[in-house]
């Protein structure tokens, strides 16, 4: 929106402001200049007493004072001049805050972006060998992605360790570099209301299953016709996953949301959303580039 | 003796005694949230203990609890005796207060429930709002009816303060609560995105401005001459500092949102004005300071008199550092960090808090007829306190500028040298430190609380005559 909705309100702050300040300045030069009342020397007292013994003198107003106050009023009209501040009026030096970013952000290109530039052309899987990169790497990572994977890169409940070689859209360094770039939108259905909650339980039981627990086999054999028809579309027959979806692999006793039996039955119950958020625009692909370079030398 | 004829001193000893007892509230609560984040495990995992709902907790019960009853407190006591009559409603001063106190009560109760409308320094829902409202208008009538009704015809400059506060506050509260009800205890702001964040800076602003400065300076202007025992230093000089103070302060608020999403032209006029407003600010500092001049001896010899001129001093202080701030330069650096919580308790503490305290130690002594009972156990509390303090806000400054010169510092690839949660962990030993300094500011009021209550007890409350006007009127 744009910061005024007529020329009225420009006119409106640039005048009010102007009055204002020129105002102040009328008034202390009123307030300095006129005489006491008394012609002598001596600071005589207002002539009122309150409350049996409050007076006050009628001292003239301390100099040094007087000139702070004026030096900051010339100070502000300097400043309305050359900067904005009096409605639309752009001030002389052109100053925007957009424009302070802009400037700053293309100092920070040109000083730093060289440095990035220089890794562009070189394989990822080598750079994940590379000192330099990896350092570099090492404090993007620290700056962007902790909040959410942890200092350690291990992850959090609902976001994936980047440690371990379970990987939900591809661990391979393109893969790793398009999922920071594009961002990644993981969404699993909420089957509640589509299956019974017994169907839900039966499924649960297969899924365990299949990540080699112990369950009673025949509610597993039950969930494992309920998985074929429901869930293999995503998961794969064999539950190993597929990255198209971002599905994950079931079979490794890794648990994105939590892998107790209650947390898998809210997982089919009420489905999970991941969102991990694109960086290309933010980032640029030269530091994306180094940055897939490290989070694939961290798989163990 | 009739009713008229004497000063209504039973709403300033109610106002008093609740400003101790609130004032200790409200400091505890500071000194548990303080050791909450140097400690986070002492929220116990407790909704109602948790930082989020103490710190307005914290902030409303010093401000408006401690600091309201302060200011009830003295200016139905200065309107009385420098207008030579009694308040124009005893039943309307007893509502005030029973209303006041019910605000605050309220406040108690919803906060800590996570009861909010998350405006800051405003968090209270609408049935309170509406409830603040009417004990404010009450509150008005009182004020501005004794006025009416004075002896003398000049009106002192301590009620052109207070005057100044009820009135601004009335329109900033209203303005700034504008919401509407979904449920009886939730609302909506009708303002929206950065019009909501002007509004709320502007009032947030305003009422630092407004509630803790000319109200606060209303009390300067009586006590410290009272209790120094000369002439206010320069009628001239508590005129323009009034007029400039009062007409400067208002546009200053923008500067609380630098570099946000507020234009930029507003942001630019409430710097200006925050650095116009260094000088009317410092006018009442020289004034109250300059009152001494002949009888700076006293300050060797009376704790009370020592604690309002350095009160007067952190004034001066804080509002130098504040338009220092405000300039853009400097914001960029200090916004978001400690050094503005080190600022904003350098004000408190120092000023607003020591005032009110020295006030009370003038106040309430004289509404019982007794003799302070140890002006040896004031001294203590001076020192204990002023320690506190200097602690306090030395370790937020260091604090501050160490977060913001971490945040800001790069490698010589461009990426930032600290992680935040780094520079988390780097101001553990500065909140210990300001944990330590608000746990002694509270200790020195405890000190007093004892120290008045051994003056008062068994002893009977004062009636007070009303003395004809001396001089020619």
């Amino acid at each position: 929106m744009a910061d005024f909705t007529s020329g009225f309100w420009s006119w409106f702050i640039g005048i009010t402001t102007a009055l204002s300040i020129i105002g102040l300045f009328v008034f202390l030069i009123k307030y300095s200049t006129r005489k006491s009342k008394g012609s002598s020397d001596e600071i005589e007292t207002m002539g009122h007493i309150w409350d049996g013994d409050l007076e006050e003198l009628n001292t003239p107003l301390p100099r040094w004072w007087l000139y702070m106050f004026f030096i900051t009023l010339v100070w502000g009209v300097g400043y309305l001049i050359f900067y904005p501040g009096l409605g639309a009026y752009a001030g002389i030096l052109g100053w925007t805050q957009v424009k302070q970013l802009e400037a700053e952000n293309q100092l920070a290109n040109e000083t730093f972006g060289p440095l990035y530039e220089q890794y562009l052309n070189t394989d990822m899987a080598v750079l994940a060998k590379d000192e330099g990169a990896l350092k570099i790497g090492e404090r993007l990572y620290a700056s962007y992605c902790t909040t959410c994977h942890g200092s350690d890169g291990r992850g959090a409940r609902g976001y994936p360790n980047l440690r371990d070689d379970d990987w939900l859209y591809g661990g391979d360094p393109e893969a790793i570099k398009t999922t920071i770039m594009q961002g990644r939108q993981g969404a699993m259905p909420p089957w509640e209301g589509i299956l019974s909650h017994e169907d839900i339980f039966n499924v649960t039981s297969y899924v365990e299953q299949l990540s080699g627990r112990q369950v009673d086999t025949m509610h597993a054999s039950l969930g494992g016709d309920i998985y074929k028809t429901n869930c293999a579309l995503c998961h794969g027959e064999d539950g190993k996953g597929k990255y198209m979806f971002g599905a994950p692999d079931l079979t490794d006793d890794i648990w994105l949301y939590g892998g107790s039996q209650k947390k898998i039955m809210e997982s089919i119950k009420q489905g999970r959303n991941g969102n991990m958020p694109p960086h290309k625009e933010f980032l640029g692909e030269a530091k994306i580039h180094i940055l897939a370079a490290y989070i694939y030398s961290l798989t163990e | 003796m009739t009713e008229s004829s004497t000063y209504n001193y039973k709403v300033v000893r109610q106002f008093a005694i609740m400003t101790i007892i609130w004032g200790i509230v409200g400091m505890l609560v500071g000194a548990v949230i303080a050791a909450q984040l140097a400690w986070p495990a002492l929220n116990f995992d407790v909704p109602w203990l948790s930082f989020g709902r103490l710190r307005p907790l914290h902030t409303n019960a010093v401000i408006f609890a401690f600091g309201g009853c302060a200011l009830f407190a003295t200016s139905y006591y200065i309107v009385q005796r420098t207008c030579h009559v009694r308040l124009c409603s005893d039943q309307l001063a007893a509502f005030t207060f029973w209303g006041w106190q019910a605000v605050i009560v309220a406040a108690a109760i919803t906060l800590p429930l996570g009861i909010t409308s998350s405006k800051e320094y405003a968090e209270l829902e609408w049935p309170i709002d509406v409830l603040i409202t009417i004990v404010w208008v009450a509150y008005a009538y009182v004020f501005f009816g004794t006025i009416v009704k004075r002896k003398i015809k000049h009106i002192y400059v301590a009620n052109w303060f207070f005057a100044a506060y009820i009135i601004t506050i009335a329109v900033l509260h209203i303005f700034n609560s504008l919401a509407i009800p979904v449920g009886f205890l939730k609302s909506y702001s009708i303002y929206a995105g950065v019009q909501d964040a002007m509004v709320q800076w502007w009032y947030g602003h305003n009422a630092v401005g407004f509630f803790l400065t000319s109200g606060f300076l209303g009390m300067m202007y009586y006590f410290i001459p009272k209790q120094a025992g000369r002439p206010v230093y320069s009628y001239r000089l508590s005129i323009v500092h009034f007029w400039a103070l009062t007409f400067t302060y208002i546009w200053a608020g923008p500067h609380h949102l630098h570099y946000t999403a507020l234009p930029d032209w507003a942001q630019s006029l409430g710097m200006v004005m925050s650095i116009i407003l260094l000088a009317p600010s410092w006018g009442g500092m020289i004034n109250g300071i300059m009152t001494l001049s002949g009888a700076w001896h006293k300050l060797r010899t009376d704790p009370v008199l020592r604690l309002l001129i350095v009160s007067l001093s952190f004034y001066g202080m804080s509002t130098f550092e504040g338009p220092m701030m405000s300039i853009k330069t400097v914001n960029a650096l200090s916004h978001y960090t400690d050094w503005t919580i080190g600022h904003v308790h350098s004000g408190a503490l120092g000023w607003v808090a020591f005032i009110s305290l020295g006030c009370m130690y003038y106040l309430i002594p004289r509404l019982y007829g007794r003799e302070i009972y140890s002006v040896k156990l004031i001294e203590v509390h001076f020192w204990v306190s002023t320690i506190g303090i200097v602690i306090y806000i030395v370790a937020m400054w260091v604090a501050g500028i160490m977060q913001g010169l971490m945040w800001r510092a790069v490698n010589d690839d461009g990426t930032l040298t600290y992680s935040f949660v780094e520079s988390v962990e780097a101001m553990h030993p500065f909140y210990v430190m300001r944990f330590l300094g608000g746990v002694l500011f509270l200790l020195g009021t405890l000190i007093m609380a004892y120290n008045l209550w051994k003056t008062v007890a068994g002893s009977k409350p004062v009636t007070a005559s009303i003395p004809e006007p001396v001089g020619a009127h």
